[in-house]
């Protein structure tokens, strides 16, 4: 029994890493076409059918790219960084069921690696670790604008953090568990059931934070191509750069996840979408969520995302956790 | 208009429009009103429809703008001053130019040079003709100052080249011989315009 649990959550954790690895890849390759069809262009069109091979040679390019470490940097954490950044990104990935259960050859598989009963708190908790990824990055980079993109994400975390938790409460009041199975299961009941409709608040706040948590456009204060050249990560070059996005984008896909197994209904079938497909479907839309407000929202500054975080959302959340709380006394 | 409208200099008065400034908030509790007001209106959300729409239009209206450079070409107006063309005479595929050498001494980046020499026949031949592509700024008026209307500037304005060498060579500008029943009249900068017949006075010297 035990040996074949320990093959199992194996061979789960091998498939969740080529998954999301070869999917942060091509959500590359989307977003620069979705972004290009917004305004006006075609975006890669040369390599391949429709630039599809863009994404092999832009993986070729960043593998045999030089590996540059600046002459003054802090070698091992200049080092480490981006791997924080790739690895907490899918180390968060392991408390989260991406699918219903299913079954295989008579043998139920639950597609979740480890379903411990603190998943939503694990997950946040992983997720906020990665930004040491590129705060450290920009620490020991011995650059003015990697440390400047280095104190934003010290400024982003600090923002966020607190919105994405207190929003994150008042939900789990109502479920009464950190599960994100619990979570998904009290939402079975059709749309009518979905947590969105009793927490609205909650929803925008959460994906406010989400935004800030996966730095998405609106709130991409660490790499601000116009202001700080490439923040955080301008000494950096080939595959470690490439880390950083990989991890990036393995982030944008676990928040897109949380958001749908949390507010939207999760896995649960959708009238006669089966719950595999529905989860798949919201995932998909959130993702082009994020990519369209890329395209259409202005960037704002460090201050105003604090400002906007401690003064507006924040006493939002704590509010929103108030009315709750009095909603299920009575 | 009327003339007293026309009379009246002094524009800076009427019609003028006041740039409507935002009246910034002043206290933290004007500014908390403003964001909620913005939140409210749903600008935002009104910035999402027009990029959804804007996408939209791209993809099925074909209002794309991307032009797929190096396949597709926009056309040039005629009268665009790219790399010149040397013309030749329809009849002989001659070199029209008769070493006047005025485009010489109007060029301002000062780089045409020719050698002429008087030949056999007491003509005009001229032995070389250089156009330092480096130098010039494509201003146009040797095509302008041109009696002959010999050197023009043609249409070619992918300049990019390995060698300064490419872009002075006679053979290049010159119609090669077999292509010159392809060669036409130039309507772009230099040439003479279409109601040019008009337009000329007999000089004295046929009265
Ligand atoms: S275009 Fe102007 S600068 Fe160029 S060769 Fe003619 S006169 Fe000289
Ligand atoms: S102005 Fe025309 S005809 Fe005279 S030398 Fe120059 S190209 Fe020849």
């Amino acid at each position: 029994m035990e040996t074949a649990i320990i093959i199992e959550t194996i061979i789960k954790a091998v498939i969740i890493l080529s998954v999301f690895a070869a999917l942060a890849g091509f959500t590359t390759y989307i977003e620069r076409k979705v972004l290009a069809f917004m305004q006006r262009r075609l975006g890669p069109m040369n390599v391949g059918p429709h630039g599809l091979l863009q994404l092999a040679a832009d993986g070729i390019k960043l593998f045999t790219k030089e590996d540059f470490i600046p002459a003054n940097a802090a070698k091992p954490v200049f080092m480490i960084a981006p791997i924080i950044t790739a690895s907490t990104a899918f180390i968060a990935m392991s408390a989260v069921p991406f699918f219903p259960e299913f079954e295989l050859f008579g043998y139920t598989i639950r597609p979740i690696i480890a379903d411990i009963n603190v998943g939503v708190l694990f997950v946040m908790g992983v997720a906020s670790v990665g930004l040491y990824g590129p705060l450290l990055a920009g620490m020991s980079s011995a650059n003015k604008w990697a440390l400047l993109g280095g104190a934003r994400t010290a400024i982003q975390l600090l923002s966020y953090e607190v919105v994405s938790g207190l929003a994150l409460l008042a939900p789990l009041m109502l479920v009464g568990s950190l599960s994100l199975i619990d979570i998904n299961n009290y939402q079975a009941g059709g749309i009518s059931n979905w947590i969105i409709w009793y927490q609205p608040l909650a929803f925008i706040l959460f994906v406010m934070a989400g935004f800030a948590e996966t730095n998405r456009t609106p709130f991409d204060l660490l790499e601000h191509e116009a202001e700080i050249v490439a923040g955080y990560a301008t000494e950096y070059s080939g595959l470690r750069w490439g880390m950083f996005f990989i991890g990036e984008y393995a982030n944008l896909f676990t928040i897109c996840f949380l958001i749908s197994l949390i507010f939207l209904g999760g896995f649960n079938d959708l009238w006669f979408i089966s719950g595999g497909l529905a989860i798949v479907l919201k995932v998909m839309f959130l993702i082009f969520f994020f990519l369209w407000t890329r395209a259409s929202w202005p960037h704002i500054r460090p201050d105003q995302l604090m400002w906007l975080c401690w003064k507006v959302l924040m006493p939002l959340a704590v509010i929103n956790i108030l009315i709750t709380g009095f909603v299920m006394m009575f | 208009m009327s003339l007293e409208k026309l009379k009246n200099r002094d524009v800076s008065v009427d019609d003028y429009i006041n740039i409507f400034e935002d009246e910034y908030p002043k206290t933290s509790w004007e500014q908390f009103k403003q964001v909620l007001r913005r939140s409210v209106k749903g600008e935002l959300f009104k910035g999402l429809g027009i990029v959804l729409n804007i996408m939209r239009q791209a993809l099925f209206k074909g209002e794309m703008q991307t032009v797929q450079y190096p396949a597709e070409k926009l056309p040039i107006s005629p009268r665009y001053r790219a790399v010149h063309k040397l013309l030749a005479l329809l009849e002989s595929g001659e070199n029209r130019c008769i070493g006047c050498g005025l485009c010489e001494k109007i060029c301002i980046a000062d780089c045409i040079r020719m050698d002429t020499r008087i030949d056999e026949n007491s003509r005009k031949e001229v032995l070389e003709y250089t156009i330092n592509m480096g130098r010039c700024i494509f201003c146009g008026y040797c095509a302008e100052v041109c009696p002959e209307l010999a050197i023009v500037h043609g249409g070619r304005y992918e300049n990019a080249s390995e060698q300064r060498a490419h872009f002075a060579l006679k053979e290049d500008l010159l119609t090669p011989l077999d292509k010159l029943k392809e060669q036409k009249e130039y309507s772009g900068f230099g040439a003479i315009s279409p109601d040019a017949d008009e337009k000329i006075k007999k000089t004295p010297l046929s009265y």
